[in-house]
């Protein structure tokens, strides 16, 4: 396992953004973390990066709880990917300045500008030196996009924590980057965390999927199982209505989630759920295995 | 009679460098109670074409071609009869609808916004809250300012807006982007719902197939300003015929579909800049079947694509 | 590769003084500039030391303009326009110096006030506020007095008491930068603060900072020549505040030596009014595109 946590919890005053998660990745895995906005999903992913820090629990990267006052090895080995290509370049910095910048930061030892044109090359932008003095601006969102990633494949990271990856991309542009990611999982065996609130997305690229709600991983497993035999009510609905013309019925669940701040008591799905029963409100569901099998926070699959 | 119909109608964008073509050339049809999609991405022109049909374009742009609204051509319209027919006849829902709503002003007063313009109720106050109802909204919120709503709130103001003056047409530019997957399929049911109480037409314009797919009649797909391809939504989705139109389509798989696992579908390069439109067929630098004639001539939208290589 | 990016550094600066050469009024003030700027250079060089000593004068006093004396001759007997030139040495030094100092202090606190959150950025914040309010000449004349009157010491004055309102702006500025998401991704990589408020935060700040900077020395300009009036400055330098001093001391007004009094005042003006026009030209230029960056 390369990365776990343990009963992670992440609140801000009373809002419990990630309320006691267990996770494990696997090294060369690529898991998708989906769940819609609120859910904690970028905060769960933030904390695994070390940018915030756990109100409770334990992140764990290769066996080895991570130490708060020494973080600056540790990024290099788990690294971000952001949503917004744009806004993570410093528009000021040219992309070989972007690129080298975490080269710098660690003081990494060898020809820097061998290094990021490496980078550059492995990322898919070739002939790299090409692209050594383009200003961001200058660039397409997909070539941003991939300048970002080359960012943060210089250091040689083990693992890739991608927030909302190609959200901001146009739709044709959005294939080359996911299979960006395919390939630097085969060739270099990098792991990969996936947060979106795309769930075909996960069928194109996952693993494992897990999806949050409010908060906690309600189910969870590899993606063809959890994808296309969904047990858990909130996984159904979310499927049914992603749109696909002559799908089944879809389940459009009322109103949105709830305030994080006020979890419901009980199964926290259960004030939307279209199957509650009576035990629900009522009776605590443990934090999910975070084994790589198929596992359903809901009384109705015990 | 349709209630919409755009005759070739072109729009340049004067700049320094020369006119820049953002719409080259579209002719489309809507007839009432009918749900037309329009699937592109950034660049193709989709959003300028929404905005003719209320000639809401910047001074710099030119506008060629016939834009018939109940067969009265709204481009050459009177600037009196052309703000009557706003909101009236034909209303917007703007893209980015969290930012199209004034911070200040609480939301019933900016639903009753067009009421008062084109004095179409007598009592504003319950023509508003008929409007929050029917979009699904409690009555009482029309007191609350649009930062105390959520995005999917915020959303179905803007369609309680654009509802206000009971209008014939609407056009929902991109109305589901950046909401959750469980809102937008609330907010495209209460649409639908709304067309086929109603009535109304309706123009959908969104850069994901699958949403019009499962909620339009048909589907009009642009690329750099002019139509590629045009048919039944479903037609579209199952089988498209152009080049682009099915790798728009592959980007946004099926979930189950055992194509897709581990093979994410996507163009090189990007959509082109308006300004800088390939010669020949604007598409051929990304087309995976492109040939050399690809590059010469101009091609023409036969039996509803336009592609040489497809069809005939 | 290196020599690449100094050909783009070049060519970005050619191109903005390209944008620079068709602001009119930006060129009227750096002309202005060029000249007091080369009269404050050369006044040394090209005017003896005598001009200056007392003993020396053998001017009438308070003599009008003539060839001899162009702009005419001080209680003293000193050529006045002698005296305007070194005096252009003083302020415009004096100026300058003590517009670095505001602005390393403002530029460092303010950027740091930004970027740190938590106790040291609270103390930082009420120290910009305390300056700001405290009004700047009661405080001005209670530290020249203190220090005691030389040019160094004015230098050190003003500077303490001018930096706060940069710090203001550009703690703002800091704030707005850090929402960015590159400034995560810097932190994502294993960026510490230092390397983020001075990689990241301050060339983007930089543009705002110049545009600034030419601002501040108008209005450090002006608080020099008001201590000097008051007889704060060195009593020896012959800076335009000290000479429009001795005028009024030494009463030319109701002498009617009109040449004693205006052209050290004309002076200030002139220069005030080059250094505002030729900030606000560079704030035209640089703002819209830097601040949004």
């Amino acid at each position: 396992m390369i990365l776990s946590t343990r009963d992670l919890t992440v609140a801000f005053g009373p809002v419990r953004a990630v309320d006691g998660v267990d996770l494990d990745l696997g090294a060369g895995e690529i898991l998708a973390l989906v769940g819609e906005s609120g859910c904690g999903k970028t905060t769960l992913a933030r904390t695994l990066l070390g940018l915030e820090k756990p109100t409770a629990g334990t992140v764990s990267f290769e066996g080895r709880p991570l130490d708060y006052k020494r973080l600056k090895g540790y990024r290099r080995q788990v690294q971000l990917v952001l949503q917004d290509p744009l806004g993570a370049l410093n528009p000021r910095h040219t992309v070989y300045d972007a690129v080298a910048e975490g080269l710098r930061i660690h003081r990494v030892p060898g020809d820097e500008q061998e290094l990021v044109a490496q980078a550059l090359s492995r990322a898919g932008l070739r002939p790299p030196e090409r692209f050594f003095l383009r200003y961001p601006h200058e660039l397409s969102g997909g070539q941003r996009q991939r300048v970002v990633i080359a960012g943060a494949l210089v250091l040689e990271p083990r693992v890739l924590i991608a927030d909302e990856p190609v959200s901001s991309l146009d739709a044709s542009v959005r294939g080359e980057i996911l299979s960006l990611l395919l390939r630097l999982r085969d060739e270099l065996s990098l792991t990969v965390l996936v947060v979106t609130h795309d769930l075909g997305l996960a069928w194109n690229i996952a693993d494992r999927v897990a999806v949050m709600y409010l908060g906690r991983i309600v189910e969870c497993g590899p993606a063809a199982d959890v994808l296309q035999s969904p047990e858990h009510p909130y996984t159904q609905a979310l499927l049914s209505v992603v749109p696909d013309v002559g799908h089944t019925e879809q389940i459009v669940l009322s109103g949105e989630p709830p305030d994080p701040a006020r979890i419901p008591s009980g199964c926290r799905f259960h004030p939307r759920c279209p199957v509650v029963m009576a035990e629900c409100a009522t009776t605590m569901l443990a934090v999910l295995s975070p084994d790589a099998g198929h596992h359903v926070a809901c009384l109705r699959h015990r | 009679m349709s209630l919409l119909e755009f005759r070739d109608v072109t729009v340049d964008y004067a700049s320094a460098e020369g006119p820049i073509p953002a719409v080259r050339g579209v002719t489309l049809l809507v007839e009432r109670g009918e749900v037309l999609g329009i699937a592109g991405e950034s660049g193709c022109g989709k959003s300028t074409l929404a905005a003719t049909v209320l000639r809401l374009l910047p001074e710099n742009a030119a506008i060629g071609g016939e834009m018939l609204l109940d067969d009265v051509d709204v481009l050459t319209m009177k600037w009196g009869k052309l703000r009557s027919v706003r909101w009236a006849e034909a209303a917007i829902v703007f893209q980015g609808a969290l930012h199209a709503l004034n911070p200040v002003q609480s939301i019933g007063d900016q639903i009753a916004e067009p009421i008062r313009l084109h004095k179409t109720a007598k009592d504003v106050d319950a023509r508003v809250a008929q409007l929050l109802m029917q979009v699904g909204l409690p009555a009482s919120r029309a007191k609350s300012y649009p930062h105390q709503l959520s995005g999917g709130q915020r959303q179905r103001v803007m369609i309680a807006m654009a509802l206000a003056c009971s209008p014939d047409l609407i056009v929902a530019d991109e109305p589901t982007t950046a909401l959750d997957v469980m809102v937008q399929a609330q907010v495209l049911d209460l649409l639908t719902g709304l067309v086929r109480d109603l009535g109304m037409g309706m123009v959908l314009i969104s850069h994901d197939l699958g949403v019009l797919g499962t909620t339009c009649d048909r589907i009009a797909v642009m690329y750099a300003g002019q139509v590629v391809e045009t048919g039944a939504a479903l037609e579209i989705f199952d089988h498209p015929k152009h080049p682009y139109t099915k790798a728009l389509a592959g980007a946004f798989p099926r979930v189950g579909d055992p194509a897709a696992r581990y093979a994410p579908v996507g163009l090189p390069g990007d959509p082109p800049y308006p300004g800088d439109i390939p010669a020949g067929c604007a598409f051929h630098p990304r087309c995976p079947i492109a040939v050399d004639e690809c590059t010469s001539a101009s091609v023409a939208l036969v039996d509803g694509v336009r592609c040489i290589r497809v069809g005939a | 590769m290196s020599s690449v990016a100094t050909q783009r550094r070049k060519a970005a600066f050619g191109r903005f003084w390209t944008t620079y050469r068709h602001d009119r009024a930006g060129m009227a003030g750096l002309i202005i500039l060029v000249f007091f700027v080369l009269v404050a250079i050369l006044a040394p060089i090209l005017i003896p030391d005598d001009a200056l000593d007392v003993t020396k004068a053998d001017g009438e006093r308070f003599d009008g303009p003539s060839l001899a004396y162009p702009l005419g001759t001080d209680d003293s007997g000193r050529s006045l326009i002698l005296l305007l030139a070194y005096g252009t040495r003083i302020s415009l030094t004096v100026g300058i110096a003590a517009t670095l100092v505001a602005m390393i202090i403002g530029t460092a606190v303010g950027i740091m006030a930004g970027h740190f959150r938590g106790p040291g950025s609270h103390v930082l914040v009420g120290a910009t506020d305390w300056f700001l309010v405290i009004p700047f000449l009661p405080l001005a004349i209670v530290l020249a007095t203190v220090l005691g009157p030389s040019t160094l010491n004015l230098i050190i004055v003003i500077g303490i008491t001018s930096w706060a309102g940069t710090a203001r702006l550009i703690r703002a500025q800091t704030l707005s930068i850090e929402e960015r998401p590159y400034i995560e991704r810097s932190k994502a990589l294993g960026a510490g603060n230092w390397h983020q408020m001075t990689r990241h935060v301050l060339p983007n700040v930089l543009p705002l900072v110049l545009a600034n900077t030419t601002l501040t020395v108008a209005i450090v300009i002006l608080s020099e020549t008001t201590l000097s009036f008051l007889g704060l400055g060195d009593p020896l330098a012959p800076s335009w505040g000290a000479l429009l001093d001795r005028a009024f001391s030494s009463g030319a007004v109701s002498r009617g030596a009109w040449w004693f009094v205006l052209p050290p005042g004309i002076c200030v003006v002139l220069v005030v009014l080059a250094f505002t026009l030729v900030g606000r030209a560079l704030e035209r230029i640089l703002d819209p595109r830097g601040a949004t960056a």
